[in-house]
Order: C-alpha cells, then sequence, then structure tokens
C-alpha cells in the first residue's frame, strides 16, 4: 500500500490479465500468462510466432473466453461475452489483417454496425460529420465519403485506428501495424501512437521489428511456448536479451551475410517496363535495367508501391504479356507470359502475401510443398502419394519446419511455419533464380534468421537471388548490391560497400543524382 | 505423431465422437438418421426387401451421375447450372438419332457424348478463359440447352410414336441400346443405369483423387492466384472440370432416355438443383477447394434413400418436397457447426 502510494503514477494499471490460461483441445496455447498495462505507456508483447500473444490479444478482445485466470479493467473486473462487448468497454484492436470493407466509403466503415439512424434511416449527414470529427482527432484529413479502397494502404491503416477510437478506447491493441506500410506512413503512424500514449491511452504493440520496439516501447513482456518470460522497462532490456528471451537461446548477430560468390549472369533486365494496371496506364515499372549473377543477393529497395513487386511479377510472367523491354535469363532471352514457363525456366517466385498468393490454406502441407512440383511428382498424370509425402518431408526437413504432422493443414500453422512451407514448395524445384518478395514479413526474429543462413546456404551453391524488403536494415545487410525504384523507375544501383540508409532513402524519395554517377563509375 | 498417440489414449468412445465430428462423420450421421427414419416407417416391411434397395439406387442413378459431375466444379469453387437443361437436350438428340434415324447405338452414343462435352466446353470457355462468373455463364447455357432442346425436338416429346406425313401415328420399335439400359445384369440384380453410374463415378473419383488435375481442381478452388503462380494450369484445369460436368450429364441424359423411351425436351428441369444438394449435403463446400467425391457419394446416397423412403409411404409430393427441403437445411446446418 505504501508502495501505492509512492509512485502513484507508475501503478495506475488500466488493465490487468492475471494468470491466463487457454487451451484449444489438447494444445495449451496459454500457461499462467499475466499482463499489465499502465495509462499512458506503450507495452510492446514481443516473442516469436506462435507464442501465443495472438491468443492473447484475442481474450483481451473478448474473441476467445480464457480457461482460467482473470481481467480487471480500470479495476472493475472484466470478461467481455464477446467482440462488440470489449470495443463498448473500451478496448480496441487494430488487427493485422485490415477489416474494413474495401467498396464501402469511409464514413460507413467507421459506423459499421452502429450506424447513426433518424426514424430507423441511416443519417449519412451526421455520420459524416461525425466520420471527420473522429479522423481529425489522430491527424487524418480525409474525404469520408470515398470509398476505403481508393485510399493507400498506409492510409486505410490509420482509417483502421480511427474507427476502433471512435469508441473512447482506453485500451487499444495494435497488432503488427506497420507490417504493410512504408517508411513515411510508418512515420505517421509512430506520431499518433505519441498523440495517444499523450492522452492516456494504455497501448498494446505487437511487433517483429526491433527498430520499432526500440522506439516506441516503455515496457517489453516477451511471451515464449505459451508462457510469459518476462516484463522490463526498455531501458532494463538491451536488445541481446531481449532476442535471448524471445528465442530461449543465444542467437548470434542478427544478419549474418557471407561474402558473395558472383558467378556467371542469370538475369539480365534491359528497360523493362511493366504495364499491370493495363496498357493505357502509366507502367508500374519503367524502364528499368538490372542483372543478377549467380550466388549473389540483389536488393530491390524502395517505397511501398514503387513497382518492386509488379517488376517481380511481370518477369515472372503473372501479368501475362502486360510488359515491354527486354528479360534474358542465362543469356537467353525470356518474356514469359504465364507463371509455368518461368518456372520451366528455373525461376522461383516468393510473393509479399503468402495467405493471398502463396498457399492454398485449407490443404496440407505435403499439399502446399508439393503444388509447384506436380508434374514431376506424378508421371502420366497419376499422383503418387507416398512419393508426395516423402518429397515434402525432404523439403522441409532442412527448413526446421515445426509442425505435428505434414498432414496438417497449413492454415493452422504459425505465419514463419507457413513461409516455410511456401519456400520449401519452391525449393523442391531447386530454381536458379529466386524472387523474394517481402520474406520475413509477419515471422518472427528466430525464424528471419534461419531464413538468412538458408539464403546464404543457396546463393553458396550458384543459386541468384532478388530480394524486396521493406526492413532498411535487412535490406543494407543481405544485399550484394542494392537497386533502388522509386515511381517505377532504377533511380540508384548501389553495392554493398556504398549503401548507407541515408543513400537508399534519398534514391526511394526520387533523388536520382547520385545514382548516375554511380552506374556511370560501375560500368 | 502426437496425434496417433492421442487418439490411442481417448479410447474407443472417443475416436468415434472425433470421427462424428469430421466432415464423413457427419455426412454418414445424416445418411444413419434417413435410413432410421425408413427403419421405423418400413410401409409394412416394403423397406426390408431387396428390391426396393435396388429400385432406389436405380431411381438415383442418373442424379448421382449429375452429382458426380458436379462434383468436380463445385471443387473448383465453380457450379453447374446447365447439366438439367444439357441432359434434356442430350436425350432428345439421341432419341431422335435412334428411333428416327435409326443410327446404331455406336454412333450415336459417341455423338450424344460430344454434344454435352460441346454444352460443358461452352461454359468452360466462358468462365476459365473469359472469366464469367461461373453462376452466370451456366445459367446462361441452361436457357441455350434448354432452348436447343426443344428446337431439336420440334417442342415435342420424340418417342418411337412417329408421326406419318398424312398425320397417322405410326410406331417403331425400341431401340436395342434403349432395352440394353433398361434392363438388369448380373443376374437380374444390378440395374445398368446402377452400374453406369457406379462406373462414372469412379472415374471421377479417380480423377479427383487420385490424378494431378484433381489436385490442380482443389487448388484452384482453395487459392486460384496460389495455384496460378505455382505454374498450374488454371484456365484448362478449370475448362476441363466443365467438360467433365458437360459429359457427366449427356450421360446421364441417355440412361434418361432409355428409361423413359423416349427424348422429352422438359426432362431435368430441377435436377442441377438436386445434384447440387447431394454435394452439397454430402459437405462439400460451395466455396470450393474442399471435399470430395466420397461425401459427394453419401449425399447421393442420403437424398435418394430420402426420396425412396417418402415414397415408398405414400407421402404425397407436397410433401415430399417440403421434407426434402426441410432435410437439406438440416443436413447442411450440422455440418457448418463443425467449422
Amino acid at each position: 500500500m505504501s508502495f501505492l502510494m509512492m509512485h502513484p503514477a507508475q501503478t495506475t494499471s488500466v488493465l490487468r490479465m492475471d494468470g491466463i490460461g487457454m487451451r484449444f483441445g489438447p494444445v495449451t496455447v496459454l500457461d499462467d500468462v499475466s499482463f499489465d498495462l499502465r495509462a499512458g505507456e506503450v507495452h510492446v508483447l514481443a516473442g516469436e510466432n506462435g507464442a501465443g500473444k495472438s491468443t492473447l490479444i484475442k481474450i483481451l478482445a473478448g474473441v476467445h473466453r480464457p480457461c482460467g485466470g482473470t481481467m480487471t479493467l480500470d479495476g472493475c473486473a472484466y470478461a467481455p461475452a464477446g467482440p462488440n462487448d470489449a470495443t463498448h468497454r473500451g478496448v480496441a484492436v487494430v488487427h493485422q489483417e485490415l477489416s474494413l470493407i474495401p467498396a464501402m466509403s469511409v464514413a460507413d466503415n467507421l459506423f459499421l454496425g452502429c450506424e447513426r439512424t433518424r426514424g430507423g434511416w441511416v443519417d449519412h449527414a451526421s455520420q459524416h460529420a461525425a466520420a471527420r470529427r473522429a479522423l481529425a482527432g489522430i491527424g487524418l484529413e480525409l474525404d469520408v465519403t470515398r470509398a476505403v479502397e481508393s485510399f493507400p494502404i498506409g492510409v486505410r491503416q490509420m482509417i483502421e485506428i480511427g474507427k476502433a477510437l471512435a469508441h473512447e478506447a482506453r485500451v487499444l491493441v495494435m497488432d503488427e501495424p506497420t507490417s504493410a506500410l512504408n517508411a513515411q506512413e510508418a512515420e505517421q503512424l509512430f506520431a499518433l501512437v505519441a498523440l495517444l500514449k499523450g492522452r492516456g491511452c494504455g497501448l498494446v504493440y505487437i511487433t517483429h521489428k526491433m527498430e520499432e520496439i526500440e522506439r516506441l516501447a516503455d515496457r517489453i513482456t516477451v511471451l515464449r511456448d505459451g508462457r510469459r518470460v518476462g516484463t522490463a522497462p526498455r531501458a532494463e532490456l538491451p536488445m541481446e536479451r531481449l532476442v535471448e528471451w524471445m528465442v530461449g537461446r543465444e542467437v548470434g548477430e542478427r544478419f549474418p551475410r557471407h561474402a558473395p560468390h558472383a558467378g556467371e549472369e542469370l538475369l539480365r533486365l534491359t528497360g523493362f517496363s511493366v504495364f499491370s494496371g493495363g496498357r493505357s496506364a502509366r507502367p508500374t515499372v519503367d524502364g528499368v535495367s538490372l542483372t543478377v549473377r549467380r550466388g549473389e543477393i540483389v536488393g530491390l529497395g524502395g517505397l511501398q508501391g514503387s513497382g518492386g513487386s509488379e517488376l517481380m511479377g511481370g518477369l515472372f510472367g503473372a501479368y501475362g504479356a502486360r510488359t515491354s523491354g527486354t528479360a534474358a535469363v542465362r543469356g537467353r532471352a525470356a518474356r514469359f507470359t504465364a507463371p509455368r514457363q518461368a518456372i520451366r525456366a528455373g525461376l522461383a517466385y516468393v510473393t509479399n502475401d503468402r495467405k493471398a498468393s502463396g498457399l492454398v490454406l485449407d490443404q496440407t502441407i505435403v499439399f502446399n510443398a508439393t503444388l509447384a512440383d506436380l508434374p514431376r511428382l506424378s508421371p502420366f498424370g497419376w499422383r503418387r502419394p507416398r512419393a508426395e509425402r516423402a518429397a515434402a518431408r525432404e523439403a522441409t526437413q532442412p527448413l526446421q519446419l515445426r509442425a505435428d504432422s505434414l498432414d496438417m493443414s497449413v492454415g493452422a500453422l504459425s505465419g514463419g511455419n507457413q513461409q516455410k512451407v511456401v519456400v520449401a514448395k519452391w525449393l523442391r524445384l531447386g530454381p536458379d533464380l529466386l524472387l523474394l518478395d517481402e520474406p520475413t514479413r509477419g515471422i518472427d526474429v528466430g525464424a528471419k534468421r534461419e531464413l538468412y543462413s538458408l539464403l546464404n546456404a543457396w546463393t553458396a551453391r550458384g543459386m541468384g537471388i532478388l530480394m524486396i524488403t521493406s526492413e532498411m536494415p535487412e535490406l543494407l545487410a543481405m544485399s550484394d548490391r542494392i537497386v533502388v525504384l522509386h515511381r517505377g523507375r532504377a533511380t540508384a544501383t548501389l553495392t554493398a560497400a556504398e549503401a548507407t540508409a541515408e543513400r537508399v532513402l534519398a534514391a526511394a524519395m526520387g533523388q536520382g543524382g547520385a545514382s548516375r554517377v554511380t552506374e556511370a563509375t560501375q560500368s | 505423431m502426437t496425434d496417433d498417440r492421442d487418439t490411442a489414449a481417448m479410447g474407443f468412445a472417443g475416436r468415434v465422437f472425433r470421427w462424428l465430428g469430421s466432415p464423413t462423420g457427419r455426412a454418414c450421421l445424416a445418411l444413419a438418421l434417413v435410413l432410421l427414419v425408413g427403419f421405423v416407417f418400413h410401409a409394412d416391411g416394403a423397406f426390408y426387401k431387396a428390391g426396393t434397395h435396388r429400385d432406389a439406387l436405380r431411381q438415383t442413378s442418373v442424379y448421382g451421375i449429375l452429382a458426380a459431375g458436379m462434383t468436380l466444379v463445385i471443387v473448383t469453387g465453380g457450379i453447374d447450372l446447365a447439366v438439367g437443361s444439357v441432359l434434356a437436350l442430350v436425350s432428345v438428340c439421341f432419341a431422335t438419332l435412334t428411333i428416327h434415324w435409326g443410327w446404331s447405338a455406336w454412333a450415336a452414343v459417341p455423338l450424344a457424348l460430344l454434344i454435352g462435352a460441346l454444352c460443358g466446353g461452352a461454359s468452360g470457355l466462358a468462365v476459365a478463359s473469359w472469366r464469367v462468373q461461373p453462376f452466370i455463364a451456366t445459367l446462361a447455357m441452361m436457357a441455350l440447352a434448354r432452348g436447343l432442346a426443344k428446337y431439336a425436338s420440334g417442342g415435342m416429346k420424340v418417342s418411337t410414336a412417329v408421326q406419318e406425313v398424312d398425320g397417322a401415328y405410326r410406331y417403331v420399335a425400341v431401340p436395342a441400346v434403349f432395352r440394353a439400359i433398361d434392363t438388369r445384369i448380373l443376374g437380374d440384380n444390378v440395374p445398368v443405369v446402377t452400374a453406369i453410374f457406379a462406373v462414372c463415378f469412379g472415374l471421377a473419383w479417380l480423377a479427383l483423387a487420385r490424378h494431378r488435375w484433381g489436385r490442380q481442381l482443389y487448388a484452384i478452388g482453395g487459392n486460384e492466384e496460389a495455384a496460378r503462380l505455382s505454374g498450374l494450369p488454371v484456365v484448362g484445369a478449370k475448362f476441363a472440370a466443365y467438360v467433365a460436368s458437360g459429359l457427366f450429364a449427356a450421360v446421364a441424359g441417355i440412361c434418361q432416355a432409355a428409361q423413359e423411351q423416349q427424348g422429352d425436351p422438359e426432362a431435368g428441369a430441377g435436377y442441377e438443383l438436386l445434384a447440387i444438394a447431394m454435394v452439397v449435403v454430402g459437405g462439400t463446400s460451395l466455396m470450393g477447394g474442399r471435399g470430395g467425391l466420397g461425401l459427394t457419394l453419401i449425399g447421393i446416397l442420403t437424398i435418394g434413400y430420402l426420396e425412396k423412403i417418402l415414397s415408398i409411404n405414400a407421402v404425397p409430393e407436397a410433401g415430399r418436397l417440403m421434407l426434402t427441403g426441410v432435410i437439406i437445411l438440416a443436413a447442411v446446418l450440422t455440418q457448418k457447426r463443425g467449422r
């Protein structure tokens, strides 16, 4: 009690969760986890994928009911009957996957399920005014009558937060809010976090990005295998310790890129353009030239929407014939109009959204891991289930896939393990050139490091890799060369030695003056 | 590994319980309930006679053939509303060829199958290549094929009563192929249509469960973009699914013509919905990517037996339709609870 009197500011917990336990069937997901959140603090919840972070959040948001433990909100017992109840009690969650309806207007989205009505009819004028006020409160001014889909993803994320805050939230949960944002948009989000903090809102923040933890966290709680490892103020938890807590072992250096073994030229793009929005629209990739050699990792830098993903898709044949310019793979002209042709030429493409375009979530690990290799695994068309199992096992083993059985549906796996299944699918084919679009998005530190070691092993064996990443440290550390895109054009080509965060960012913002010098000195 | 241990620890009752929670278990539960109704309302022992079951299978065979083809399409996340009309078109053409023109079965059957495949192919082209929504594309084909059937038959039933130039009717012999399909084989135990259904079903099962193409259909239904980026021939595989559905509808049309000894341009109306109901009651998801022919077989038997049990108890058609509706809804609701 005397302690309480001495540090009143530090002990006003908005939210307490005590001894929370959760089981799904025979699997214990959370075991005696306690967590507390103070007003005006950013409390980072860290841990590897599958550690139980999402489950804890879902209990907080009223999606799951815990098997044990108690929760209090502002000193009152808190046991939400469902997500709506949680919202009305002042607990708002901004989900990892955006929960807005793309074709509806911003205002309609904001008031979805609690429309302002007059005599049973929706009162649009009042809704628009209220929506404008709510968004202005978080520093966002936009036309609330426009459809959500007409805004870039960064703005949509902010609208999502606006929606969450429309109900006077005391506790705001953000689950990897920056995973789809570019650097600029992330900055806006951080500013908003500071603003909410100042208003006395308690924030639970989940992220896999170390920079964000260092920058935003007041306190950090680490979960591992469903248990709480510990809680500490950020100042008392250096990054190495934090990673150790999360992984349960020492990880060593974060980016272990070995020296490249650059060999023959695998890919040469000359004046390559992609018209993903149709021939009449502005090209999303505009006359890009680059090369990838064997044993080399070429990083594609640039802000979100700068055309990296479209470049990969266009090269891989995902946009059909809507490309121009020349592409050559191993010296031979290669203009793929279907992914099948690209695969036959030795390309593989890990897209940036494994759920939307990488995996068949309802199906098993075996199904997904053998999907691209079906022709070889089913001679004369007839499948051989045993050979498929063996192939899936062989492909997933070096990746240290953690799953109870190969017959698990991939939808039940954690993000990192899902990504491993995608990678396994492509490795089966023994590709020469691997296109990686945000390969570490949404996966934990341990899995990231495993992926980096794999990249090293593959390049050592002569694979060439073209990689997009929005994490600057990763881009700088893992790339042997970096090509920076700005609005579809290559604005700089930097060697690993030349590349700094400032130069990459400058080029990404369109200041390409320095790059021409670089290109000239290179050739 | 852990899975096995858990199952062992659960014991027999636990395993049964888990099985009942699986899609197969749920589908079987629905079938068992229907059969139970048959045991209770056995219509003075009629339900216990082998002939009743043989009849039930014979009567459901035409629907079953349609449902087998329908499963292939539904697994891709599509739907084929045209099968009932295609059945009518094929039965009209087949009757005209064999009865009026006196073609041999060796020529008439392949042509009839070709007509079905062409109809399916047209739907498939629209869906796979032109990216028309399956519901719309096959709705259009449903109207088109019905119109063709009426055009080809002049709106009249094509039967063995052939109208002469002077307006008098002349009766011709029933073609041999009709009689062959409408008999029973294996010691007079198995109706030929049931055997045809079994072969069609077996082929569809092989394709879906054991052939590369089946994998492609599941992948397309589960995540079309992932399938495309994995190098799967999405357009071709989808197209082939509709062709297969058209082929199966043609087989059903031949059986229908043979059993009725005529080609009726009004035949098969509503059959597509019953075939879809069989697939769905089995537990195959209309969203695509989930389910299979094993489940469809259970669905076929469930609805087939339901109809038979209601008819041996002389439930009038009005009541039969209402009860069928209720049972379909109930079966699908029990399946939904598991997800």
